[in-house]
């Protein structure tokens, strides 16, 4: 066994401090998920309006997100807001809202996919079946909607936890930012100690994502 | 013909959008800039505003050790830190530690989210633009280490067929390129790979920050830093919301009044001489604002 410099992990609080590091990336991820999903859903209704303007403002608004980079999304809602508006906001606060604008954002666009993906003889049969608008949309579209919607908004939501790790940039210390720490304390006295620790890191990333995943399979099962 | 105004469509869509972020990008410095005239005194807080909150915002590295790292208690420790101890001790403020990245040190003085740097920060005319920098606390250069079987002690020492080792993207590389051009230079994109090149003997010497080649030394027997200042002399200082006459002046004045009782040797004394030792403390430390 190659030495892996995992005692670092053991002197002092250091494990607690990483494990407090993955609740801070945790909870910003499970609010951020909780936030985006009705709002998703909301946009991805509105997503499939005929109206010009809905469309071309959703649109714009999806391609913006889309083609900034999360870290340009973070320095902006953290430091602009700031420079332009006065407003003091906390980097978790900036998390948020950056990760909450991305998940509706990304979330929208998964939901119109799957509305748009019904067949339309779907909504005829149901309205040949005397069913109102409302009651073929309760029990035939959505349905079949939120069981195309799950392994899609499930990888969105590793996505988001994984994304996590940019927040260091604005000044949130989360697990990656402890781990750089912890490592950086012992450079001299256990050189090694970056893989170990990584190592550690990437198992705890891997501890939260893994179980959402196996979620999903089983949601995708029980409701085929 | 549908799929054709689908095409148009995008592209509509994603010009609009280019257009926006262009015409952010900008005017993003001429709004910044009207901010600054505007917005002149809610962007910083001045010694009396910090005092009658209490509390001092101070950004540090959290992960440079020796001068601003967190011990396995969760405590900010190092050289800048204990600087920064004593700065909110003299102010009778508490101090709340901000860990900044090397890249975002400025934004969080422009923003006023923090109201000192204490990170490391080297003085550069670039730099200084856009903060306003106190008086230097240390001093950096390069430093050059070589085995102890042959030490160089100065470049002109090298022959034409000695390489020197850098590692890309650092000073050292960009100033042995501008100044000694006919030096060969041998690039490594990381310092393991350079240490393992130095002990193989695949080079002459290995130019560095000195504070690295010095530190080197020190935990490698066999190796010696031949020349421990070489270019330009930089100095590292806190830095301030540019404009912020009122915390410039009491962080200048309190430089100087701790140069009286050797403040900073006190601070190498107790954060900086396990990595660098005793031999460079007063090359590396500036007391009073002083430099040579």
């Amino acid at each position: 066994m190659p030495d892996l410099g995992l005692d670092v992990l053991f002197k002092g609080k250091n494990m607690l401090r990483l494990l407090g590091g993955l609740w801070v990336a945790v909870k910003i991820s499970l609010i951020s998920v909780l936030l985006s999903i009705p709002l998703g859903i909301l946009l991805g209704i509105v997503m499939t309006f005929k109206n010009p303007i809905i469309k071309a403002v959703t649109r714009v608004y999806l391609e913006f997100i889309r083609i900034m980079p999360q870290l340009v999304l973070l320095f902006i809602v953290f430091f602009s807001t700031t420079r332009t508006l006065g407003w003091d906001i906390s980097g978790e606060l900036a998390s948020v809202i950056v990760f909450t604008l991305w998940g509706t954002a990304e979330m929208g666009d998964l939901v119109r996919g799957a509305l748009i993906s019904i067949p339309k003889h779907q909504y005829e049969s149901g309205a040949a079946l005397a069913l109102s608008p409302a009651q073929t949309y309760f029990y035939i579209i959505i349905p079949q909607t939120v069981r195309r919607l799950i392994p899609l908004s499930i990888n969105l939501v590793t996505r988001m936890v994984k994304t996590t790790s940019l927040i260091l940039m604005i000044g949130v210390v989360e697990v990656l930012k402890v781990a750089q720490q912890i490592i950086e304390a012992n450079r001299m006295t256990s050189p090694n100690a970056a893989f170990g620790v990584y190592l550690v890191v990437l198992l705890m990333y891997f501890m939260i994502c893994w179980p959402i995943s196996m979620l999903a399979r089983y949601l995708e099962k029980k409701w085929r | 013909m549908r799929k054709l105004n689908r095409v148009i469509g995008i592209l509509l869509a994603l010009s609009i959008v280019f257009a926006l972020a262009a015409c952010g990008s900008q005017s993003a410095p001429q709004s910044s800039g009207a901010d600054k005239a505007e917005t002149a005194n809610a962007s910083f807080r001045t010694v009396d505003e910090i005092k009658e909150d209490g509390t001092i915002n101070i950004g540090v590295f959290s992960d440079k050790n020796p001068f601003g790292y967190v011990d396995e208690n969760g405590e900010y420790q190092g050289y800048d830190v204990y600087f920064a101890n004593r700065i909110g001790e003299d102010l009778g403020v508490d101090v709340n530690f901000v860990s900044t990245e090397a890249a975002n040190r400025i934004e969080y003085l422009q923003t006023g989210k923090v109201d000192v740097i204490l990170a490391n920060f080297t003085v550069t005319p670039e730099r200084a633009e856009e903060v306003d920098f106190a008086l230097p606390y240390m001093n950096v250069a390069l430093g050059v280490v070589s085995p102890d079987s042959r030490v160089i002690s100065d470049l002109s020492e090298l022959t034409p067929e000695d390489e020197v080792i850098v590692i890309s993207g650092t000073t050292a590389e960009t100033y042995l390129t501008a100044n000694y051009p006919d030096i060969k230079l041998q690039k490594y994109d990381t310092y393991a790979n350079a240490k393992n090149a130095l002990e193989n003997g695949n080079a002459a010497a290995w130019a560095n920050d000195n504070t690295e080649v010095i530190a080197y030394a020190l935990q490698n027997p066999g190796y010696t830093v031949g020349i421990p200042s070489l270019g330009s002399n930089d100095t590292i200082a806190p830095a301030v919301t540019k404009g912020n006459e009122s915390l410039l002046n009491w962080l200048n004045d309190e430089i100087t009044a701790l140069g009286g009782e050797n403040f900073f040797h006190t601070d190498y004394e107790a954060t900086l001489v396990d990595t660098y030792g005793t031999e460079y403390e007063d090359s590396l430390v500036v007391e009073g604002g002083k430099t040579n």
